[in-house]
């Protein structure tokens, strides 16, 4: 009889009866302590259910609401009761009535007698650590907390705030050094004793009564004080979610859980009844000394909280809507817009593709229905081609598509005549990178070979539409990868041009341009460039475009790239 | 100002279903089996004598405790079968059904009466509730964990599951599973927007937008749902059970970046029942906006309609439904 135990109980009566069991079956003395906030029936009946017990005492009882004193409280006034009463326990463990054995209370007996001086606790000085929600760590310890946290939130924000304001602070006593850390502890008779005797605990418990959430301080910070040897760990598996509230195990965490090799879990789900048929495991000598590894349950919950603080980039869904405008990524993964190429060279959608490798749509938004790469009327994801579907929710059209398709690179064509409402979202996405050949436009409506008195307004039209789509590019606010170019400066170099978009979409797997795409036939283009001008519509967007320009390109003789050093 | 206004809106919706309680008849009131940690589900129904008996072992098995039924004037045998049930309590009302808000007067009746300080899941008798560890944990654990988070409502949406093939082409006999015929479902076509007012997300899309509404977007049913809450005296649901007063309940998704957990509600509307329950409720003009769904689908009912695409996807498991994005396990692990 070396080890006793300290349970705090308040809920769950039939487990906490299982618990105390388990512990007197191993002969480990335990006093219970209920919460006073439990109808005296309630009481009576749960200490009936124990009365076969020898070695089991109730103590005082004390209100025990989330981080106040009272739970301090309620410690305090069991390990008195256990350290009188049982003069052979050498380590007293605080545990609940939701707190289960995993391996058997024999190892963890043997654990602690290897270790006799070691107090198992975990503590460290708020300086150090990052856990605590609400952002008050320091200062848990230096202002006044009158209000509950848990109802009257408004109240209790506002008063620390004045107090932060005032610039007001508590004294801490002399010769304590604020820690804090999990409330399950495991302490030896020494350190335990010397806290519960020393002659100054009245100033103590004087000053901890009024600190924020004491029992994750209380006996942390004491311990440091009296100890011989800390061991800064808690013999308890206990998770918690971003908010400070525990995780529970469920029947299906049963593997995690013998995998962890932890001597206690918490907290435990009232009705896993395979968990709690299953553990305490049976005694196991040969893996005895075995020290626990809760590795794997860390993973999980870890992801679970990241999963629920961070979420998955560029998913729109019922449970996760960020505002998209106020995102810097909207979609879920890189993708092109290309303006104007498509009208340069007739063939360059399935050019691209050839080039690249990646998912080349054609006008995605374009007025008549969205084209999609493989051109078919259902795409990924089960997305409609029909535009009027698509421009009722332009931007989650997008998403979607990014999303569905995010282990592909996505490019699409745009341009004035596409449907505009998406600019605003494409120039904002640090995912896009936009390349625009303004000016372009006039290709197509010179090829059409009717004349520029006829085309005068739509190219007006066009042009004045792109004007605008360049200026939300232009914007301060837009956050996309842009490049924009007249359509005379692209067609002097369209190579190197074309040579920086692939190996930005195709990364490593880019190759030297092996095959260049047909250029439209661009003479005469000048000339019905300067009948447009000569009508009063000045095409200002295609750059200075002469006869000399609109040559067809030869491909260029890529050096070849030597590596020096990648540093 | 909004808050007071809503709050009168609220108690109004209070107040009509007391007056509409009034048409509810009790066939078999086994509500005094109620324990206080039960979890309840409440449901309207008629003429789905077919559904019941695999609707009644689907919920048993997630652990529902007790069902509320309201039988709204069926014609065939469901309401003495759902009667034989020893953990149904029914109750019958011949009263119109769009008059009642589409049934949902008569629930805020019956919520407001049983289900104060429960959790209650208020699904249609298509409508099959998957969450997260559906398949190992009980519904009374998702319960429990919503409350040590202190969540109070919870949100699952409408996913739409159809067969391959024509719709009327399928066979469904009383007491199958629907999802052995009809497994598969649009897996990324979901486009959603948020209502300044209620707060709540409208969600739209997936193979009815596609194949019925594409061309008349606004009018595609709405696909968000919020069927499980802890139901409180006050609280009203607004429109069936899309959207909830106190409009806090709506939110169920996360603004910042993180997700929220969620469920969905597997909906087997599209089995070869649907064809002629389309007509039917097209003339009978009960539902929502006259009916106005029934009628697209009753106009090109003529071709029996196909939902199925190369991109549709079939039913595996929850996980599947949260690896794509669908549903989150968000902070429940």
């Amino acid at each position: 009889m070396s080890l006793g135990v300290i349970m705090l109980v308040h809920t769950a009566f039939d487990r906490a009866e299982q618990m105390v069991r388990h512990w007197a079956a191993a002969a480990c003395p335990v006093v219970v302590h209920v919460d006073s906030n439990v109808p005296d029936a309630t009481y009576d009946a749960f200490m009936r259910s124990v009365a076969d017990l020898a070695d089991v005492r109730f103590c005082a009882r004390h209100r025990c609401e989330w981080g106040t004193w009272g739970l301090v409280a309620a410690s305090q006034e069991a390990a008195t009761v256990l350290l009188e009463d049982f003069p052979d326990v050498q380590h007293a463990f605080l545990a609940s009535g939701a707190c289960l054995p995993l391996r058997s209370i024999a190892d963890l007996i043997g654990y602690l007698k290897a270790q006799p001086d070691t107090d198992f606790i975990e503590s460290a000085t708020t300086a150090d650590v990052p856990w605590t929600v609400g952002g008050l760590d320091r200062e848990r310890f230096t202002l006044r907390f009158p209000f509950a946290w848990k109802k009257h939130r408004r109240l209790f924000d506002w008063f620390v705030k004045l107090q932060q304001i005032l610039g007001y602070r508590r004294n801490i006593p002399e010769g304590i050094r604020p820690h804090m850390g999990s409330q399950w502890w495991c302490l030896t008779r020494q350190t335990l004793d010397a806290i519960l005797q020393d002659p100054n605990r009245d100033t103590y418990d004087a000053y901890f009564r009024k600190v924020w959430i004491p029992d994750e301080s209380y006996y942390q910070t004491l311990t440091r004080l009296h100890t011989r040897k800390v061991e800064s760990r808690s013999l308890t598996l206990a998770k918690f979610d971003y908010q400070g509230k525990p995780h529970i195990f469920f029947d299906d965490h049963a593997e995690l859980l013998q995998r962890s090799k932890s001597f206690v879990a918490r907290k435990i789900w009232r009705d896993a009844d395979q968990l709690y048929q299953m553990f305490p495991l049976p005694s196991d000598p040969l893996g005895a000394a075995e020290e626990p590894n809760s590795g794997a349950v860390d993973r999980v919950f870890s992801q679970a909280v990241e999963r629920r603080t961070l979420g998955r980039a560029g998913l729109y869904m019922q449970s996760r809507y960020p505002s998209i405008d106020r995102q810097t990524n909207v979609a879920a993964a890189p993708y092109a817009v290309l303006q104007g190429l498509s009208d340069v060279f007739p063939d360059f959608q399935p050019w691209l593709t050839r080039q690249t490798g990646a998912q080349v749509h054609g006008h995605l938004f374009a007025k008549d229905r969205a084209h999609f790469a493989d051109d078919s009327d259902v795409y990924r994801g089960g997305l409609s081609d029909n535009a009027r579907l698509r421009d009722y929710n332009g931007k989650m059209f997008l998403t979607n598509l990014i999303w569905n398709g995010r282990d592909e690179h996505h490019c699409f064509q745009f341009g004035p005549a596409d449907t505009q409402d998406i600019c605003w979202t494409l120039a904002k996405d640090t995912n896009a990178s936009i390349w625009v050949v303004s000016g372009a436009w006039s290709i197509p409506l010179f090829s059409s070979g009717r004349s520029a008195s006829d085309i005068r307004a739509e190219a007006a039209r066009l042009q004045r539409i792109e004007d605008k789509f360049l200026k939300v590019l232009r914007s301060p606010d837009a956050r996309a990868r842009i490049n924009i170019m007249t359509l005379a400066q692209f067609i002097e170099a369209p190579m190197d041009v074309l040579q920086t978009i692939i190996d930005e979409i195709a990364g490593h797997r880019g190759n030297a341009l092996k095959e260049v795409p047909k250029m439209a036939d661009l003479t005469g283009l000048p000339d019905f460039l300067q009948d447009l001008k000569n009508q009063g519509m000045h095409p200002f967007l295609t750059g200075d475009i002469t006869v000399g320009n609109t040559q067809a390109p030869k491909p260029i003789s890529r050096r070849k790239p030597y590596v020096i050093s990648t540093k | 100002m909004t808050s007071y206004r809503l709050r009168w809106q609220r108690k109004h919706w209070r107040a009509r279903a007391l007056r509409k309680g009034r048409e509810l008849q009790a066939v078999s009131d086994r509500t005094s089996d109620i324990g206080p940690d039960d979890v309840l589900l409440f449901c309207t129904f008629r003429n789905e004598d077919v559904r019941l008996p695999f609707f009644f072992d689907y919920y048993r098995k997630l652990g529902i405790n007790h069902f509320l039924m309201i039988d709204n004037g069926s014609a065939d045998n469901g309401p003495a079968f759902a009667q034989e049930q020893p953990d149904v309590s029914l109750w019958r009302t011949d009263a119109p059904y769009g008059e009642a808000r589409y049934g949902v007067d008569w629930l805020t009746y019956l919520q407001g009466r049983y289900a104060d300080g429960r959790w209650a899941l208020t699904v249609d008798v298509d409508e099959f509730f998957v969450y997260p560890f559906c398949d190992t944990r009980p519904i009374r654990a998702l319960a429990d964990w919503l409350d040590a988070s202190e969540v109070r409502s919870f949100g699952a949406m409408l996913l739409d599951m159809y067969p391959k093939g024509p719709v009327g082409q399928t066979e469904y006999a009383r007491g199958d599973n629907p999802f052995e015929t009809a497994s598969w479902f649009d897996p990324g076509n979901y486009f959603m927007t948020q209502n300044k007012l209620l707060k709540n997300l409208w969600i739209q899309g997936g193979p009815r937008a596609r194949s019925f509404f594409a061309a008349k977007p606004k009018q595609a049913p709405a696909l968000n749902k919020i069927p499980f809450v802890k139901w409180r005296k006050p609280y009203a649901y607004v429109s069936s059970t899309h959207m909830m007063l106190p409009r806090g309940l709506n939110l169920v998704y996360d603004q910042q970046g993180g997700e929220k957990t969620s469920g969905i509600l597997l909906h087997a509307k599209f089995l070869n029942t649907f064809g002629d329950r389309a007509t039917e409720e097209a003339q009978r003009a009960e539902h929502y906006r006259n009916g106005q769904e029934y009628k697209t689908y009753a106009e090109r009912h003529g071709t029996d309609p196909d939902l199925w695409c190369q991109w549709s996807e079939q039913y595996i498991n929850w996980r599947q439904l949260e690896v794509l994005g669908l549903m989150s396990k968000g902070n429940w692990a």
